[in-house]
């Protein structure tokens, strides 16, 4: 009988080109992507090294890093100060090279992580790289996807593969249902403040249960989007009919009988019975309540309603402007931001706009809302999202990766605690001396409503 | 790109004691200025490094700035190092200010492999050891650290541990090898598989134009 093997055993050995007799594997790539903050750096490298990208119809580059999120902002604009040239300069290595782009006033634009799947540009059974730690999202379709390094893209685009050392191997289960307030970023921050943000070390990580089979595709995004910051190799979800539901008849989805062929495929994406890991995590979907970070790192986070551990590290806590054993909930807030590569889908936008309908954001309070994607923006403002956003007093951004990371510019002030829907609540990340909260998008709009930290339940008055 | 090899060699450390110090921190976004690789040490740790940032007063506090300290060729540090953000600019920062190993209690993947591929010895040893290491290090400046690739092995003091690191990523730093050219030696390989794959899996290679 033929050995048990996990999903990602499968998803490995189906690229498996050679093996190198060192440890490490070579590995066909699928497809690479880029964006303009590490990609053109690394399209200028290959082309000054006389090197040319191997397959380019299989490569994309995508503006979304440092492009500006001003409603109507210009080609080129930036919201760094000098990320003009970083536009230009993928822009013109794109061209020269023949590979895809998708630029900044392009219909198709978003992030990356996005815009990617919605595209089926980004699908089941592939080996995808991409020079930015989130890749790893993009799992959620049951493709094999990490993030790599500016010199490793290089050598992706022209080799058509990367060199890598076989990860360990981690079951993320969670049982049983969540309740329908939980998100799927709830889930992750209470996986990696119960295991730590180094838990999933090194490991290629599936993830798997109820609770993740009853996600939305959208949700298992945002799930798999946050197993970096659990400093995982990846994060990977078993590709099921509601995945094949979501792809079908995207713009670069497989058609007629490449799509049948294509699906036969996709049904054997699965971890045999009896397959082995070396790490098996379970977590109940009753224990996750809504969470939100309290520190410096995602680890550092509980449900909203308990206070500041005792024995919490001093020095996030002294960044954070917070004592031990202080109550999280009704912390006052300065702003909040909604969007990103982890909660800026149109199921996120849903979620905060169902809060903020007929609201309105506390006084003084700055709410900024970037949808991930033009088509996101587009299919939010059909629902009349838009509306219920601007009528809270929210800002209504042009897609980009925007308030998620500071890169200079225009941002919130030192020492204003913000709850924000992204990945990181990192020393400064959203700008010099701010305190970021992580927290899902619902709570994110609750918050901005109460002008304190709380739930969407106390909110709405559900609780 | 091909790197300078690293063999043996002995230097000052500067121990950085803290767990998950990630990417932005090493070299914030505002500081990677330009399209490239150089001109990017001047904002390493930037955050923690100066006191006001824009005019490049330096807070007398951090390791970098202590007396001897600014010498160091290692850095000594917690667990997690390099995590966040894949931007490379962290390596080629560290690269760029002289660092030539970080010895921590683990490593952000993605950090890991920028560091092989530039050059830099990513280690990883027991948390505890790297405590006494640091404590070591910083009585004094002048208590230098030699680290041996080949023998993978390093020792300060009295302190000595071995130190586990994959063949392949041995290999890339102790003969400073191009990764790209060592994969094109397999070019035949990979056109075999394409040619099998594109058979198997028509979707990837037909689509999208």
């Amino acid at each position: 009988m033929r050995q048990a093997t996990t999903l990602f055993d499968k998803l490995w050995a189906m690229h498996r080109i050679a093996d190198s007799g060192d440890g490490a594997e070579l590995l066909a790539l699928d497809r690479v992507f880029l964006h303009e903050r590490t990609g053109g750096v690394a399209l200028k490298a290959l082309a000054e090294e006389n090197r040319s990208v191997r397959s380019p119809d299989r490569v994309w580059a995508i503006m979304d890093h440092v492009v500006s999120f001003r409603e109507d902002r210009d080609r080129d604009e930036s919201r760094s100060p000098g990320g003009e040239q970083f536009i230009l300069e993928t822009r013109q290595r794109a061209h020269a090279a023949g590979i895809g782009l998708i630029d900044t006033d392009d219909q198709r634009q978003g992030i990356v992580h996005v815009v990617t799947p919605e595209l089926g540009l980004a699908l089941p059974g592939m080996t995808i790289v991409c020079p930015d730690s989130h890749t790893c999202s993009l799992g959620a379709l049951g493709a094999l996807a990490w993030g790599i390094g500016s010199s490793q893209a290089e050598h992706a685009m022209a080799t058509r593969s990367l060199r890598v050392q076989k990860p360990k191997q981690m079951r993320v289960c969670v049982d049983g249902v969540c309740s329908p307030d939980i998100g799927a970023k709830d889930v992750a921050l209470h996986l990696i403040a119960t295991h730590g943000a180094a838990g999933g070390n090194r490991c290629a990580i599936e993830f798997t249960g109820e609770a993740v089979s009853s996600m939305g595709v959208e949700e298992r995004l945002t799930l798999c989007n946050m197993a970096v910051e659990f400093s995982a190799f990846t994060g990977v979800i078993a590709p099921d009919e509601a995945t094949f539901r979501y792809i079908k008849g995207r713009k670069y989805s497989p058609q007629k009988e490449q799509w049948t062929q294509a699906l036969d495929h996709w049904r054997a994406l699965k971890t045999d019975a009896g397959a082995i890991f070396d790490h098996e995590i379970s977590i109940r979907a009753q224990d996750v309540f809504p969470t939100v970070t309290w520190g410096t790192s995602p680890e550092e986070a509980c449900p909203l309603d308990q206070d500041v551990p005792l024995d919490a590290n001093p020095r996030a806590l002294d960044y954070m402007g917070l004592k031990p054993g202080q109550c999280l909930s009704n912390l006052p807030i300065k702003g909040v931001f909604i969007g990103s590569c982890t909660n800026g889908r149109l199921s996120d936008l849903r979620a905060a706009a169902e809060v903020l309908r007929d609201r309105k954001v506390a006084d003084g309070l700055r709410a900024v809302c970037v949808p991930g994607s033009r088509l996101v923006r587009k299919q939010a403002e059909a629902e009349g999202l838009d509306r219920v956003f601007k009528q809270a007093g929210f800002e209504w951004g042009a897609p980009a990766c925007a308030m998620c990371f500071y890169a200079g510019g225009e941002t919130f002030a030192p020492g204003d605690r913000v709850v924000s829907s992204t990945n990181r609540n990192f020393e400064g990340r959203q700008g010099p001396g701010v305190r970021t909260h992580l927290a899902s998008p619902a709570t994110v709009a609750a918050s901005a409503v109460a002008g304190r930290i709380t739930s969407a339940r106390s909110v709405m008055g559900t609780a | 790109m091909r790197n300078t090899p690293i063999t043996r060699f002995t230097g000052r450390a500067a121990p950085l004691m803290i767990d998950n110090i990630d990417t932005d921190q090493i070299i914030p976004s505002r500081e990677i200025k330009s399209v490239g690789r150089d001109g990017l040490s001047d904002g390493l740790f930037a955050a923690w490094r100066y006191n006001d940032e824009q005019a490049r007063h330096p807070n007398p506090d951090f390791i970098l700035n202590k007396p001897g300290f600014a010498q160091a060729i290692v850095l000594l540090t917690g667990r997690n190092f390099g995590c966040g953000s894949s931007r490379e600019h962290a390596v080629w920062t560290l690269k760029e200010y002289g660092i030539r190993a970080v010895v921590a209690g683990s490593f952000g993947e993605i950090f890991f492999d920028n560091c092989v591929r530039n050059g830099i010895l990513p280690i990883i040893i027991d948390i505890k050891t790297v405590r006494k290491l640091a404590e070591h290090a910083g009585r004094d400046a002048d208590n230098e650290i030699t680290i041996d690739l080949e023998q993978q092995h390093l020792a300060m003091g009295d302190t000595g541990s071995g130190f586990a690191i994959g063949a392949y990523a041995k290999r890339l730093l102790l003969e400073g090898l191009d990764p790209i050219d060592l994969t094109l030696k397999d070019q035949s390989k990979i056109d075999a598989f394409e040619a099998r794959d594109r058979r198997d899996r028509p979707w990837i290679y037909d689509g999208p134009v």
